[in-house]
């Protein structure tokens, strides 16, 4: 695994989040934007509810037979002229990417935004071997320049304010003039624009990740507001899509179902404004679009989660609506979490990925409130599974040392003093659960946890959902 | 073995199949020629003037702008007037759709140009396969005479639907396309168009024109 984790260091680098001002002012963002969103279209859609029970099953359904998906999918894309390459892990995924970059002569790649390359790194391995990546998001566009990983799975850059992203373009962009005003974020997106519009027109190559892939017809499925991924797909003579293998559904109907609830779940929207099925290279007499489409279908790791309890992690469209409605999310923000994936999802699934050495503490960072399931668009229950890494670290026996930097990263949380609510929070919720499955989890380090801080005033007799729509509503939290 | 075999074989032993069982060869199959619908809100299952109007609402909150007009001889004329009113150039690049070539665009002042955008193109029209009322969404279909960077390309991106290409639903869209490209088949590139391009990935400030058209300009042909 390339890609450098600082999951270890968790607590570090929550203490650090938390006293970070800039920080602390755009997760604001987050708080006050997704959620009332999310909610308005939910409520907008009779159909939402009975729609993500159905996109939980057709993920389930793909998941079973997910061999045979992908030996119909792969054929249906040789028929339509692509070419199919597997990967069983991140070095092999980006020696596939490199040779295919090789062969199409490329000096600079413009890339679509897609969490597969930042999970195998890619962008540095081809800046190592002489090809440039551009990413053309503008978010990615943006923590490319700071040589950061997003901190966001669908808003990359949402740890930023414009005043830092201008300090960015000042820095980088100096074929500009000096004195130009950048005061206005529609300035700043202006001039990434006409930036980005050269590196479109210049790319010899373009790497899009895929949202869906489709067995029935061989196509690959991007979702994008900005156009970029188009841009990135259409304008290059080679298109490589980069895809885990856990993104094949059966039909173009059933990813009609998935897209009817990744939008609303994702940004509150009806419909993205630009969702794209490419099947293959440019057709004979075609006006447009690449000669050479290649796909590479990665693995690392995800078929060993197949059969387990964490076979339903598989099922995340990657939302990023567990993150918006976490408390510890919002608290922290995503570069806390360490790597590619933060929030829910990437406390559940990061384990997974890059073991539970690393990472397995990361379940640790949650107050257990389910708001994250209860928004999960395909149904993934996250505090159950967060539960079972606990259980697991638990029953293999780690070292004293380890557990005890769990039970400690779970009183820091309940210690920091701009945590307060959030601990009182996490005390209820938690004692709510213990009560329910006493014994099971006795080692939780509830009494502990609580006598220890007892000095803190006692919760305030107000029901936790009151409470989450009150401070939700005032922006505070 | 070969990184495909392994991988496979990794999913069948997670499984515990060995991937040859004939009822779950079937059950695939079956899927895959079925392709069932699963839930289709009501909201797109409206006809007539009511269908018109739901797309016009929906693609309207998308923030595309919307006009109708009676017949394809009007279209020239409904562009002329929108690029006036908005200060617009009287350019206009195309491709060689012939729905849009059979239009009377010598009754207008626009200076046409045809061909897929090299990137410079301030205006461009593309004729849509169809629309989707839930949503207020285009579907656009490539080829030889509709060129996909016209959809992304130009600053200013009118669209023409005829109004009884104007679906319920998606899933009405995709038996048109698998009516017109076969079963399993698919043009090389499909894309759904829900009002101009945005990014909020500045302090979560809806900014249109990200990449993509800062407006999205959708004419109606009522006949
Ligand atoms: S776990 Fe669920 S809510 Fe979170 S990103 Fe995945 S699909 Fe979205």
């Amino acid at each position: 695994m390339t890609v450098h984790t600082t999951s270890p260091q968790f607590k570090q680098n929550a203490a650090r989040a938390l006293h970070d001002p800039q920080l602390q002012k755009a997760l604001n963002n987050v708080k006050q934007g997704f959620i009332d969103k999310r909610q308005a279209a939910a409520d907008k859609l009779p159909e939402f509810e009975a729609l993500r029970d159905s996109a939980r099953d057709i993920k389930n359904h793909t998941l079973e037979h997910l061999d045979l998906y992908l030996e119909a999918y792969e054929q249906k894309v040789k028929a339509s002229g692509g070419h199919v390459h597997f990967a069983r892990n991140a070095d092999e995924a980006r020696e596939i990417i490199l040779s295919i970059c090789r062969e199409a002569g490329a000096r600079t790649v413009t890339k679509g935004k897609s969490m597969i390359s930042e999970e195998i790194g890619i962008n540095h391995y081809l800046e190592a071997n002489g090809i440039k990546p551009v990413e053309t998001d503008l978010g990615e566009y943006i923590i490319q320049l700071r040589n950061e990983l997003p901190s966001h799975i669908i808003a990359p850059a949402v740890h930023l304010n414009a005043t830092q992203v201008e300090q960015d373009f000042r820095r980088v962009h100096t074929h500009l003039d000096a004195k130009r005003d950048l005061s206005e974020p529609v300035q700043l997106l202006t001039e990434a624009r006409a930036v980005l519009r050269e590196r479109f027109l210049a790319a010899d190559v373009g790497i899009t990740g895929a949202n869906f892939l489709v067995a029935e017809t061989g196509t690959s499925i991007i979702v994008t507001n900005e156009g970029n991924g188009d841009l990135t797909q259409i304008l290059p003579r080679t298109h490589i899509v980069l895809a885990s293998i856990e993104k094949l559904v059966p039909t173009l109907e059933d990813a009609s179902q998935l897209l009817r609830v990744l939008a609303r779940s994702a940004t509150g929207q009806e419909m993205s404004v630009y969702t794209t099925f490419s099947t293959g290279p440019r057709r004979s007499g075609d006006a447009d679009g690449p000669e050479n489409y290649h796909v590479v279908l990665i693995d690392n790791g995800r078929s060993a989660m197949l059969g387990t309890s964490f076979e339903e992690m598989l099922r995340c469209i990657r939302c990023g609506a567990c993150m918006n409605h976490c408390p510890v999310y919002h608290a922290v923000g995503g570069h806390a979490y360490g790597w590619v994936y933060p929030g829910p999802m990437g406390a559940v699934l990061t384990p997974s990925l890059i073991g539970v050495d690393k990472a397995g503490h990361l379940p640790n960072a949650s107050t257990f409130c389910g708001r994250c399931e209860s928004v999960c668009p395909v149904r993934i229950p996250l505090p159950k599974l967060m539960r079972h890494w606990r259980e697991r670290e638990f029953e293999r026996h780690l070292t004293p040392a380890s557990v005890r930097s769990g039970l400690s990263l779970w009183s820091f949380f309940a210690k920091r003093p701009a945590l307060y609510r959030l601990a009182t929070r996490a005390a209820m919720a938690t004692l709510g659960f213990a009560g329910r499955r006493r014994g099971r989890f006795s080692w939780l380090p509830l009494a502990k946890g609580w006598t220890k801080h007892r000095d803190f005033p006692a919760p305030q007799g107000e029901t936790f959902q009151a409470r989450w729509q009150r401070e939700r509503k005032g922006g505070t939290a | 073995m070969s990184a495909r075999d392994e991988i496979l074989a990794g999913i069948r032993r997670s499984l515990g199949v060995k991937g040859n069982e004939t009822i779950r060869r079937q059950i695939v199959q079956d899927r895959l020629e079925r392709a069932p619908k699963g839930v289709v809100p009501a909201r797109g299952q409206v006809s007539g003037e009511e269908r018109i109007a739901l797309f016009r609402t929906m693609a309207e909150s998308s923030l595309a702008t919307v006009t109708e007009v009676g017949t394809p001889a009007e279209v020239p004329q409904s562009i002329a007037l929108f690029l006036r009113d908005h200060n617009l150039p009287a350019t206009l690049r195309m491709g060689g759709d012939p729905r849009l070539k059979a239009m009377p665009w010598s009754e207008t002042a626009l200076e046409i140009s045809q061909g897929p955008s090299e990137g410079q193109d301030l205006n461009a029209v593309s004729h849509a396969f169809g629309g989707v009322a839930e949503t207020g969404t285009l579907a656009m279909i490539s080829g030889p005479e509709n060129p996909s960077t016209l959809n992304f390309l130009p600053d200013n991106h009118i669209i023409v639907v005829s109004a009884k290409d104007i679906a319920s639903d998606y899933e009405s869209v995709w038996s048109r396309v698998r009516f017109a490209f076969g079963k399993g088949g698919m043009p090389r590139t499909v894309n759904w168009i829900t009002g101009p391009s945005r990014s909020g990935d500045i302090e979560q400030t809806l900014l249109l024109g990200a990449h993509g058209p800062r407006r999205l300009h959708v004419i109606v042909v009522r006949e």
